[in-house]
């Protein structure tokens, strides 16, 4: 099913949290909200949710087409993953995937059997099998993420919303979770739209990405458009490192290529102040001579370092390619 | 129309709540308090104060203070020590020692004021000595001190206990690696940053120390003029059917009650402020 | 555990700690029950099964049961009002809650007899409908309940206050109206604040003394609870008797404190 987003305006008192943002997501796609703290992309997925409601007579929200923005959060049919999981901690994991069935109005509740039922089916959907009748307190981070998950998707949502799903795990079972969700994504094929302000995350699990800043949508497109075609400084600088130069035009680290300084096609010499290397990879600060100031970060690979005998303190040239200028 | 937002209440239902809450905490606390300066002031000001200008009202009043000047120093320093054994250190024996300080909150007043009776009566276990060496201890102020000791024993460890675990030893231990000893690290780190707790803790300590009845009442003996304490003037005042005079005498405790309310929302606000500006 | 401590005074704190709670109340709780103790079960019994010990323990252990329940339910309320929303004088209200242990209670006492007795501002309404407001058990369970409120209040505000909105949240996304999410998701969590809040207004009640005898009446067997029959027989230099009725009394709220401990942990074991 997918979700429309038409022109929402979101206030607090005198401040701005959403400006004028228009938003198609695809049915079936799985897209992602980019931006830092503060750019207004929680609240978006707040107001999807119900969670919250946009200012009145801004904009509106629509399900497949259907208007959804007078519908309370509890009849949007909308699955939300809360960031720190929001699991009812007095209740069994179990409990807890079965609320939504349990607190149905009696016309179209399951019965007991079968509410069992879709509990085991959903706890096998996100591998916790057995584990129906542990506290959320004795289960780990990724753990009780699943479980949130599992709790969402019982009500068989329209869509599924997720705030910084992974935003409060380690870095190693982030990893892995990512990667399952995406194949879980691909397995349900629900419409999904998720909170994060990693750009990595954003970049790997999303068909879509939509970069945020400051109540606005800075640019939307496929991970590979926003990573390659940044259409705004902001989208540049957010979407992993970057050198700016004097003139205010960006490049990549590894978009830089090292060459002796004597070699033709040299844009800048300057002299290596750090020099790091690590498996595959290395990652060289220049410090480039004739008065520019600040450092440049380059990533080449091991070997090109190891052939060109590369040291500390040595002057080396750089070759940039064409540049594009963008507004800032 | 818009609809509400999903954790809130509708209108009608808020106010109706709110009406509900309002309702008995009038009737519940306001009325009560109204209630004492209407009555006192029932039969005219001149009553009113002729009451509080009495003999016995006053010496009442001068047994209350000092009571209370004893009784709440020897339970602040007694609340210092105890936090900063419990808090600051890990021993066996610590939950027990917790549970222990709580315990006065489990004993009556008037088993406060009995234990000292058969301890220092003249049936208790040392009333012959005492009586062989003319020491007064019950019906006397040592009696009233003891038990007022014991009624505001746990007052202010119990608002300092938590207050110092959630602030935990760091800034202690930082102090103690730049050079410090013991009473600089208590005056210079410690001290400052549970200044607002203590007050609030020795607040309540006073008011319940001035205002304490039980406990008080069975050691006491009702000497008028001699051992009484306003609280118990207050009682003898209105046995004799005196009503205006007994809620003259209730006003200054009403004020008493007032001004530690007044006082701790102060308090509140300040150490709320601060707590906002860490953040 | 090291023998070295980083942190200095342990010694001295810990030794004027256990001082001073030995001389002030263990060693003479101590005396209390060995006084009690020294006189032998057929004693007690003769003590304690006289009609008028027995009358005032129904009396204490009941009203004050009864007193921390209604404070239980109309502290959530008042909670909640104070918590939950915004409106002129809540900061004013919020401070008058510790209104009752501010004001001591011969204060509470005498005010809550005046406006309950017959011709008392509320008394007279009540005695319209048929009512006794003062001078009966009624009053015990008024006084009583007036001082227990706000250990409720205290204890159940900063759990409302640290309830995190994303659980209401939650269960409103899985379809769950308002009620059921109070009974189902607000309650449980607040169930062991509400618990405690209750054991201490209990616990408060089952001693008091001074707010109940003006308003009670002090009928024995009628309205004369378990802490003025110890006072009344000191007075009569009764020492065994008071001793055991006092120890009596200390035992069962011990026991009841120490049961309801245990509940309370139940309840609170899924908690971290």
């Amino acid at each position: 099913m997918s979700i429309s987003i038409q022109s929402i305006h979101k206030t607090f008192g005198a401040y701005t949290a959403l400006d004028d943002i228009s938003l198609e997501v695809p049915d079936g796609s799985l897209t992602a909200l980019l931006g830092p703290s503060g750019s207004g992309k929680t609240t978006l997925l707040r107001i999807v949710a119900g969670l919250e409601m946009a200012d009145p007579g801004s904009g509106r929200i629509l399900f497949h087409g259907n208007d959804v923005s007078e519908v309370p959060a509890g009849k949007r049919g909308v699955g939300f993953v809360f960031q720190h999981y929001a699991l009812f901690t007095h209740m069994t994991i179990a409990q807890n995937i079965a609320f939504g069935l349990d607190v149905m109005p009696h016309a179209r509740r399951l019965k007991r059997a079968e509410i069992r039922e879709r509990v085991s089916e959903l706890l096998h959907l996100v591998r916790l099998d057995g584990l129906d009748k542990r506290r959320p307190h004795e289960l780990s981070g990724g753990q009780r993420q699943r479980v949130a998950l599992a709790r969402a998707l019982a009500i068989r949502p329209k869509v599924l919303l997720l705030d910084e799903p992974f935003g409060a795990l380690d870095a190693q079972v982030r990893k892995e979770l990512r990667r399952w969700l995406r194949q879980f994504h691909d397995e349900i094929n629900l419409t999904t739209l998720f909170v994060t302000h990693d750009q990595e995350e954003a970049l790997e699990l999303a068909d879509q990405v939509v970069v945020m800043r400051n109540a606005r949508i800075e640019q939307t497109g496929t991970p590979q458009d926003i990573y390659d075609e940044p259409r705004t400084s902001f989208v540049y600088e957010f979407l992993g490192e970057v050198n700016k130069l004097p003139d205010g035009r960006y490049i990549r680290p590894h978009e830089i290529e090292l060459r002796f300084a004597a070699e033709e096609g040299v844009d800048v010499t300057g002299r290596v102040s750090h020099l790091f290397v690590a498996g595959p990879f290395a990652r060289v600060s220049v410090a480039p001579e004739h008065g520019r100031r600040g450092e440049l970060e380059v990533w080449a690979s091991r070997d090109q370092v190891e052939e060109m005998a590369l040291a500390s303190g040595d002057v080396i040239g750089l070759h940039f390619p064409p540049l594009k200028k963008l507004k800032s | 129309m818009h609809h509400r937002p999903a954790t809130t209440e509708s209108a009608p239902v808020r106010w109706l709540l709110i009406g509900l809450a309002l309702l008995a905490l009038s009737l519940f606390l306001l009325l009560p308090l109204l209630a004492v300066f209407v009555e006192a002031f029932r039969r005219g000001a001149d009553v009113f104060f002729a009451a509080l200008h009495t003999e016995s009202a006053l010496s009442a009043v001068r047994l209350t203070l000092i009571a209370a000047a004893i009784s709440v120093p020897l339970n602040t320093v007694f609340g210092l020590a105890a936090a900063w054994t419990i808090t600051k250190h890990r021993f066996r024996g610590r939950a027990l020692l917790l549970s222990l300080i709580d315990l006065p909150f489990a004993v009556s007043p008037v088993i406060a004021g009995l234990v000292w009776v058969l301890l220092f009566g003249a049936k208790g276990w040392f009333g012959p000595w005492l009586a062989a060496h003319d020491i007064k201890i019950i019906f006397d102020l040592p009696g009233i001190i003891l038990a007022t000791v014991f009624v505001t024993f746990p007052f202010v460890a119990r608002e300092l206990i938590p207050l110092m675990e959630a602030q935990g030893s760091d800034q202690e231990l930082a102090a103690v690696t730049l050079g410090a000893n013991g009473w600089q690290m208590f005056w210079r780190v410690t001290l400052p940053n549970i200044k607002w707790g203590l007050l609030y803790g020795v607040l309540l300590c006073n008011a319940r120390a001035m205002g304490e009845f039980g406990a008080v009442s069975v050691v006491s003996g009702h000497i008028r003029g001699k051992t009484n304490t306003l609280p118990l003037h207050i009682e003898v005042l209105y046995n004799e059917y005196q009503f205006s005079a007994a809620f003259a005498c209730a006003t200054l405790l009403g004020l008493l009650a007032l001004v530690t309310l007044g006082l701790k929302t102060a308090v509140e606000q300040i150490t709320h402020q601060r707590a906002s500006r860490h953040h | 555990m090291s023998k070295h401590r980083v942190i200095p005074g342990f010694g001295l704190s810990l030794g004027f700690t256990l001082t001073y709670l030995s001389l002030i109340i263990l060693i003479p709780l101590a005396a209390l029950f060995l006084k009690a103790g020294g006189l032998g079960p057929a004693e007690w019994w003769r003590i304690l099964s006289t009609p008028r010990v027995l009358a005032a323990a129904k009396l204490t252990f009941g009203a004050s049961a009864a007193a921390a329940a209604v404070s239980a339910g109309v502290g959530l309320l008042v909670t909640w009002v104070l918590v939950r929303y915004r409106f002129p004088g809540r900061r004013l209200l919020d401070a008058m809650v510790d209104l009752p242990f501010a004001l001591p209670t011969a204060v509470a006492g005498i005010t809550l007899t005046s406006i309950y007795a017959p011709n008392g501002w509320i008394g007279h309404y009540l005695a319209g409908w048929g009512i006794q407001g003062a001078y009966s058990p009624f009053g015990v369970f008024i006084a009583l309940t007036f001082i227990g409120f706000p250990f409720v209040v205290r204890t159940v505000q900063p759990v409302m206050e640290d309830l995190g909105v994303e659980f209401e949240e939650a269960a409103a996304t899985l379809g769950a109206g308002r009620l059921t999410v109070f009974w189902r998701v607000i309650l449980p969590a607040l169930t062991p604040a509400l618990v405690t809040g209750f054991t201490l207004a209990f616990a408060r009640a089952i001693g008091e003394y001074g707010s109940v005898i003006f308003i009670s009446g002090n009928l024995p067997m009628k309205t004369e609870i378990l802490p003025l029959l110890i006072v009344s027989q000191l007075e009569q230099y009764k020492y065994r008797e008071a001793a055991v009725i006092a120890a009596a009394m200390l035992l069962v709220s011990f026991a009841l404190l120490f049961l309801i401990n245990l509940l309370q942990r139940h309840l609170d074991w899924h908690k971290r």
